[in-house]
């Protein structure tokens, strides 16, 4: 199982606290839209639609859960809280993937490439993961190739020197893919275990900066093929719909393997994950519940569901 | 989302058209669509619900004329209610006071000292204030070297205390900064929080408390999902702002959360947000914002996208040539890599009205101009400058360099020649005629295959 299967009671309990919100705004809805009623009729069921997409479930995940819903509710009518809880738990969790629990083994260092637009929270979450990484004892190199925001480097040598990993960076202004290069090159002859190189925040709309991260990629590859071994897309959980396009734009460019959906404890939506695991076939890897540095969480399913539903 | 909203309106209305008005039963089919896609244009629900409900009530008893699509009638209603709804004009920012003390907060990520930069920046040039921007974020790692590099950038001084941890000090100690060196604005950038987050929510109040804020502006990410309702009436309750800015809105979100927070809170929305260039900030235009939501054509931004890219030192060139008659190939190179210049191709055709529908389904390759670019670049550059040597033997030579047929090449001549024509007539008239032809489907765009 190794050290990401132990799930202590800390853990649980800053889950459970981070989805306070969604559990109480979306699945509190649910449980008064039926609440004395004997039979859920057309008003009940118009209720828990609201309850799922103001979630940001989004509208087709929605629609495919109250489609269940409509067709158990008409072969039995009669269906109390609790069987409807069980009920929207089996169906959440069908429409969920679940995520691996350990890094894969490679030749060389692990590389991961972290992508997403402004402001969803890379740098942070590069930090917290290097931070995890390093508790496991493995070594870590980051990579700066975020040199064209205001102070994104600095932001990152402040992370570095606080958990204690090694960086490779390089002044602002200067080419991404090369500090990539260089990255891969001294974890390979330092042997290290985990690369994480961080990128420029970049909306999936333009069309020349996603292209560099193909760029940054194929340059990548020139010192160890078959990397990056994870693009890791961030999404913030308080995006909207937008998170679905988001993902299918980053993914043409880079195939993205695994995301990781930040600031999880400030949204009382925390549905999105829902959307997009269905929507997306790409497993949520982590999931951010609270500022901490031990707070991003690697995401695990049934542990999810339980808190949302229990 | 919009191209199928309105087929399936229009479907719905079919029967109708040109009998008489919407009634009840038509209308009630189209409620629910019209609700989900404003769902997924981010809109909050209950709003959504509120809104068509209104939609709704407008419609009812409307006269529809044989020449009016009834699906384009209830467009129409919505893209008012909703202009109306967003405040049908722009509010100014407040600045009043000497300093003028603006607090900006808002959610991590949202954007804040980009826009604190921007703001500075257009204060500084347009409205001939001398800005100081105050650094108050003291938790994100090197949130203060953000600032300072912003601050250099836009050529404005920076307020800091490095080693002081207490943003409503801080905040105090610049506006005594600014009062004793001549500064008439001071932009108090702060750290991220979320709403949720009561210690930093109170801790932004007293920063308000402390400086007395002319101006207090919520920076929000215009990609925001259904929280917005949430996040926004927790901000308002704290600090009871003044003004919205929405961020990021070069991105393809339809912004529906700008509805939301419009209706939940009715604060105006005074900026937002289009590029990371510190020059990107612009006034909000709601029936712009309205057209984005129901995902129907932005001409002008498209030609304010297109003037931005165009370069005028070029362009001036490019006329003299037209004028000289020595416009060549290697110009009409130029101006595809203008073209291109302003973004994805499908992007770009989904501004023009009516296009949306026409392009659904067809994948625009974005080098859908590359068989034109291979063509032109097979050609020597003589030819280049004088299309008139173009014989059969050349045009054979061209097609084998570059991969395509004969009659490939002369197509390409053709539009060349064309878009000489068009671009004499553009001189005379400028963009407005050009839109006209591109409305009156003149061919679209030269050279598209």
């Amino acid at each position: 199982m190794g050290i990401f299967g132990f799930f202590s009671k800390d853990k649980k309990e800053k889950l459970d606290k981070g989805l306070e919100k969604t559990k109480e705004n979306v699945f509190g809805k649910i449980s008064r839209a039926v609440a004395g009623k004997s039979t859920i009729d057309e008003l009940a069921l118009d209720d828990i639609e609201e309850a799922l997409i103001s979630s940001d479930i989004g509208v087709e995940t929605t629609l495919k859960i109250i489609e269940k819903l409509e067709e158990r509710v008409s072969k039995d009518k009669y269906i109390n809280t609790d069987e409807l809880n069980g009920f929207l738990k089996e169906e959440i969790s069908g429409l969920m993937q679940d995520s691996y629990n350990e890094l894969p083994d490679v030749e060389g260092p692990y590389v991961i490439m972290v992508v997403g637009v402004n402001g969803v929270g890379k740098t942070t979450t590069i930090g917290k993961l290097a931070h995890q990484f390093k508790q496991q004892g493995k070594k870590v190199v980051l990579g700066a190739a975020d040199t064209f925001r205001a102070a994104a480097v600095d932001q990152l040598i402040i992370w570095s020197e606080r958990v204690g990993v090694d960086i490779v960076k390089q002044d602002m202004g200067s080419d991404p893919a090369s500090v990539a290069f260089d990255t891969l090159q001294s974890a390979k002859a330092n042997n290290a275990d985990v690369v994480i190189i961080d990128t420029a925040g970049r909306l999936h709309n333009n069309i020349n900066l996603m292209r560099e991260l193909g760029k940054i990629r194929n340059v990548m590859q020139k010192v160890i093929p078959e990397t990056p071994h994870d693009v890791m897309l961030v999404l913030d959980a308080s995006t909207g719909q937008n998170a679905i396009e988001q993902a299918t734009q980053f993914t043409a460019v880079t195939e993205v393997n695994s995301i990781a959906l930040t600031k999880l404890d400030g949204t009382a939506k925390g549905g999105v994950v829902i959307g997009i695991s269905d929507q997306f076939k790409v497993p949520v890897r982590y999931i951010g519940v609270g500022e901490g540095i031990e707070d991003l969480q690697q995401f695990n399913k049934t542990e999810f569901i339980d808190s949302l539903f229990n | 989302m919009f191209e199928s909203l309105s087929e399936k309106l229009g479907k719905a209305f079919k029967t109708l058209k040109g009998k008489g008005s919407i009634s009840e039963i038509n209308v009630a089919q189209t409620m629910k669509e019209i609700r989900k896609a404003l769902i997924k244009a981010d809109v909050d629900f209950k709003t959504a619900k509120s809104f068509t409900e209104n939609v709704r009530q407008k419609a009812l008893g409307q006269q529809v004329l044989i020449s009016v699509d009834p699906g384009q009638l209830l467009t129409k209603i919505m893209k008012d209610e909703l202009s109306v709804l967003m405040g049908s004009t722009h509010s100014e920012i407040n600045l009043s006071g000497n300093p003028t003390v603006i607090l900006v907060a808002g959610l991590q990520g949202s954007g804040k000292t980009t826009f604190t930069g921007k703001l500075a920046l257009l204060l500084k040039s347009k409205h001939n204030k001398r800005p100081l921007l105050v650094a108050c974020d003291v938790y994100r790692p090197a949130a203060i070297n953000q600032i300072g590099v912003l601050a250099e950038q836009v050529g404005v001084e920076l307020y800091k205390e490095e080693e002081n941890k207490n943003p409503v000090e801080i905040a105090k100690n610049a506006i005594k900064h600014a009062k004793a060196n001549g500064h008439n604005v001071v932009i108090v950038d702060t750290a991220g929080r979320l709403a949720v987050d009561e210690k930093m929510m109170k801790e932004i109040a007293e920063v308000k408390n402390a400086i007395n804020p002319n101006e207090i502006l919520f920076v929000v990410d215009s990609m925001t999902g259904q929280d917005a309702v949430n996040t926004a009436n927790s901000f308002n309750d704290i600090l009871n702002f003044d003004g919205v800015v929405l961020t990021k809105l070069d991105g393809d979100t339809r912004g529906g959360a700008a509805l939301t927070i419009r209706s939940v809170v009715d604060k105006p929305i005074k900026f937002i947000g289009t590029s990371e260039k510190m020059d990107g900030l612009d006034v909000f235009h709601p029936d712009r914002m309205a057209s984005r939501i129901l995902g129907m054509g932005d001409v002008i931004s498209l030609v304010e996208r297109a003037q931005q890219q165009f370069d005028e030192e070029e362009s001036r060139k490019m006329q003299k040539k037209i004028a000289k008659n020595t416009f060549g190939f290697d110009d009409f190179l130029t101006q595809i890599q203008q073209i291109k210049k302003m973004g994805n191709m499908k992007d770009l055709m989904g501004m023009i009205p009516g296009m949306g529908k026409a392009m659904k389904g067809v994948d625009v390759d974005d080098d859908a101009f590359k068989g034109i670019e291979s063509i032109i670049h097979s050609m020597t550059p003589h030819e280049r400058q004088n299309p008139a040597v173009l014989n059969g033997s050349r045009k054979k030579r061209i097609a084998a360099g570059s991969g395509t047929t004969v009659p490939e090449v002369n197509q390409l001549i053709k539009q060349f020649y064309q878009m000489g024509k068009m671009m004499k007539m553009m001189q005379g008239g400028g963009a407005k005629q050009m839109m006209q032809m591109m409305k009156g489907g003149g061919g679209g765009m030269p050279g598209m295959r």
